[in-house]
């Protein structure tokens, strides 16, 4: 990861679950962690269609996007990254939580999410990624306008 | 009850004496819904005399040590494994296997696309059928219990309301000359209410419809499926959600509740229609707490149905219960440690006195349980009834000081909180409000915060960790292959092109007559719409046309 970046203004995430599955005892609690440590979150119910996301992002101004799969809606992730790629905000960071299996890692990271989160996962390491990707994303966006 | 000092023994000051001489720093120990662990336990914690007045025998009121005489001596537990995985045709071939593994009854698991009340053509192929199996139509179920005796070995469905698979089952029934009189099992989770605040996933109509569509599904059931357990109140995905054992248990007993005033304002028979209804819990790891949360639950249970409801028949006041080892306790890191928990978890739903068991396979947290696991998992249960001898003698924790005062305790917690829910109007009320999500959402922040500060230990998580993983003996499972998916998107166009669209269209116009008319019995119309060839999308679409569908709460 590269280095931690000063925030120009404070990180905004969107906390998010696509697809099927209603689980979301895991993005709550995320979410609300994420709000303990200052950081802006926009939260959504679950099912989320991916262009509806896409367009919260844009219309929210977010730095991270965290989507939470407990039941195989990773498998959409890539899709996610497409409609962002098109959507012109390719600076903003996707992490994804819950169940991954391992040998689908590293298609959602060649698709190009920043990490994946597994369960037991520290939350202060996902609140210190999230800052950090944040960082990087404000960098990144500055230099694409 | 507070500690009898009538009942203490001679030499217990000196026993205490000794332990703070040695134990001098020795902490506080909370269980998972509060109640503070002593260091032992003696007859003064638990009076003997009271054994008449609140456990009884098994078989009889108030139920503490077990439902029925025998308890596991007689008849075991069903081991109960969810499946589903896939197309129909790999979900028949993978039930047949687990049947000859031992598994005795038939446990079904839709594709989420179902949950959310989608045919295969609504949805993005790359997630159908990898967290269950893809059943649309009367004819997919057919094909999942090809050569399967429905007559003979009971079904359990995960079928969110309006009961889709149900009315697929019974028109497969017809179609092979099956009365329905021998269809016999559960329609597991048909309680909408723990969907509604703890994950969602049953969601496939908004609150009051949910309420009315299952009161018809109840009272269909009576009427025409008379082996068929039309009601399962749930407190098995709250407790997963993070509400404390306690919590769950008191969540259940009130929606319980709700649902028999709910049956009374309707004029069913009470006595009738409570021999009917079973639970279904979560079963954590930590082990005592959890008996005792069972043994506490089948006495709360039998007082309420004869004291609150004036049903004085024992068969009423029965706590069936099915048990599912919890998902929520096994961990990524280490993960053949999982099997350990899962014996854990087991043990005490079979000392808890459960009547049929799901043991989760060590891999859930990977992935979908590959059937190497999944084999484990029933090897589990087999290792535990015919090695371990743990069925020898019914309720065996029974009159342990300890169990005893634990199971007082976990009851006031358990019957504080069913007040609490009484003041707010009752269970309905409560989800409506938000109040009970809050405090499940409460509960799981509190055992996360435990966690992070090291309170709760999680072996490989935030202990006794390890630098180098073993290497699983199992690789993850594949994913259903694209061509079957097609195949079965292709076939279901068939299928459509195929059938009689005005039978179709008369049902489904007739299933919205039906919810317009509460007279009516809206599952008799799913059952139709089944018969006439109505795919499950179809016939929820009216239902939501008709009945609301909205958007689920959600509480920060």
């Amino acid at each position: 990861m590269s280095e931690v970046t000063n925030l120009v203004r404070p990180a905004k995430v969107l906390v998010t679950k696509i697809g099927l599955d209603g689980h979301d005892r895991g993005s709550r609690i995320v979410a609300a962690a994420l709000r303990d440590a200052g950081l802006e979150v926009v939260y959504t119910a679950p099912w989320q269609e991916i262009p509806t996301v896409a367009k919260l992002a844009l219309e929210e101004d977010v730095d991270v996007i965290g989507v939470s799969s407990l039941a195989t809606d990773h498998l959409l992730v890539p899709k996610l990254m497409k409609e962002l790629h098109k959507a012109g905000l390719d600076y903003v960071k996707v992490i994804v939580g819950g169940i991954v299996p391992d040998n689908e890692e590293q298609d959602l990271l060649d698709a190009g999410v920043a990490r994946v989160f597994h369960p037991g996962a520290d939350m202060a390491d996902i609140v210190g990624t999230v800052q950090s990707l944040a960082g990087e994303a404000q960098n990144d966006a500055a230099r694409q306008l | 009850m507070p500690r009898n000092e009538q009942l203490a023994l001679p030499g217990f000051d000196d026993w205490q004496a000794a332990y703070d001489k040695q134990l001098p720093d020795g902490k506080t120990v909370r269980n998972r819904s509060g109640i503070e662990v002593q260091p032992m336990y003696t007859p003064a914690d638990w009076d003997g005399n009271q054994y008449e007045d609140k456990l009884g025998y098994p078989g009889t009121a108030p139920f503490t040590r077990g439902i029925y005489p025998t308890m596991h001596r007689g008849r075991t537990w069903s081991q109960r494994q969810l499946i589903g995985l896939g197309i129909p045709k790999q979900y028949n071939e993978r039930l047949h296997r687990m049947l000859k593994a031992g598994t005795s009854a038939i446990s079904m698991i839709p594709c989420n696309s179902i949950y959310r009340g989608l045919d295969a053509d609504q949805c993005d192929p790359l997630i159908l059928g990898t967290c269950g199996t893809i059943i649309n139509t009367v004819d997919d179920m057919e094909t999942c219990l090809d050569g399967i005796p429905i007559d003979e070995i009971s079904t359990a469905l995960n079928d969110p309301l309006p009961f889709t698979m149900l009315a697929q089952v019974l028109t497969v029934a017809e179609r092979r000359q099956i009365p329905w009189t021998k269809i016999s099992g559960t329609a597991n989770q048909s309680d909408y209410i723990s969907h509604f605040v703890a994950n969602h996933m049953f969601y496939r109509l908004a609150l009051p419809g949910s309420r009315r569509v299952l009161l018809d599904h109840i009272e269909f059931a009576r009427e025409k499926v008379p082996n068929w357990n039309p009601m399962s109140v749930v407190g098995q995905h709250m407790q997963q959600a993070g509400a404390t054992p306690a919590e769950a248990m008191a969540f259940t007993l009130s929606t319980a509740i709700q649902n028999t005033e709910d049956c009374l304002s309707r004029g069913m028979d009470l006595e009738d229609v409570l021999t009917r209804f079973t639970f279904f819990f979560d079963i954590s790891v930590s082990f005592f707490e959890e008996v005792a949360k069972f043994r506490a639950g089948r006495r709360i249970w039998a007082r309420i149905v004869r004291d609150r409801f004036g049903i004085s028949s024992e068969k009423a006041q029965r706590f069936k219960f099915h048990g599912q080892t919890s998902g929520v306790d096994l961990t990524r890191q280490q993960p053949l440690n999982n099997i350990a928990r899962v014996t854990a978890q087991a043990i005490a739903g079979i000392f808890g006195g459960l009547q049929s068991l799901h043991t989760d396979s060590f891999d859930e947290v990977l992935s979908t349980p590959t059937e190497d696991a999944a084999r484990i998992a029933i090897a589990t249960q087999n290792i535990l009834r015919e090695e371990a001898h743990l069925t020898d003698v019914i309720d065996p924790l029974g009159g342990s000081y300890y169990i005893e005062r634990l199971t007082d305790q976990m009851e006031e917690e358990i019957v504080a909180l069913m007040e609490k829910i009484d003041d707010l109007g009752g269970m309905y009320k409560a989800v409506e409000s938000g109040w009970v999500q809050g405090k499940i959402g409460a509960s799981a922040m509190a055992f996360q915060d435990r966690i992070t500060h090291g309170d709760e230990t999680i072996v490989g998580v935030n202990a006794y960790q390890v630098d180098s993983e073993v290497e699983l003996p199992v690789k993850p499972l594949d994913r259903p292959a694209p061509e079957d998916i097609e195949a079965f998107i292709e076939n279901l166009a068939k299928y459509k092109r195929n059938r009689d669209q005005d039978a179709v269209d008369r049902a489904l116009d007739d299933l919205g007559d039906i919810a317009n008319d509460n007279k009516r019995n809206t599952f008799e119309g799913v059952v139709n719409a089944s018969r006439a060839g109505a795919t499950q999308s179809e016939t929820i679409a009216v239902l939501r046309a008709e009945l609301g569908f909205g958007q689920p709460l959600v509480v920060a």
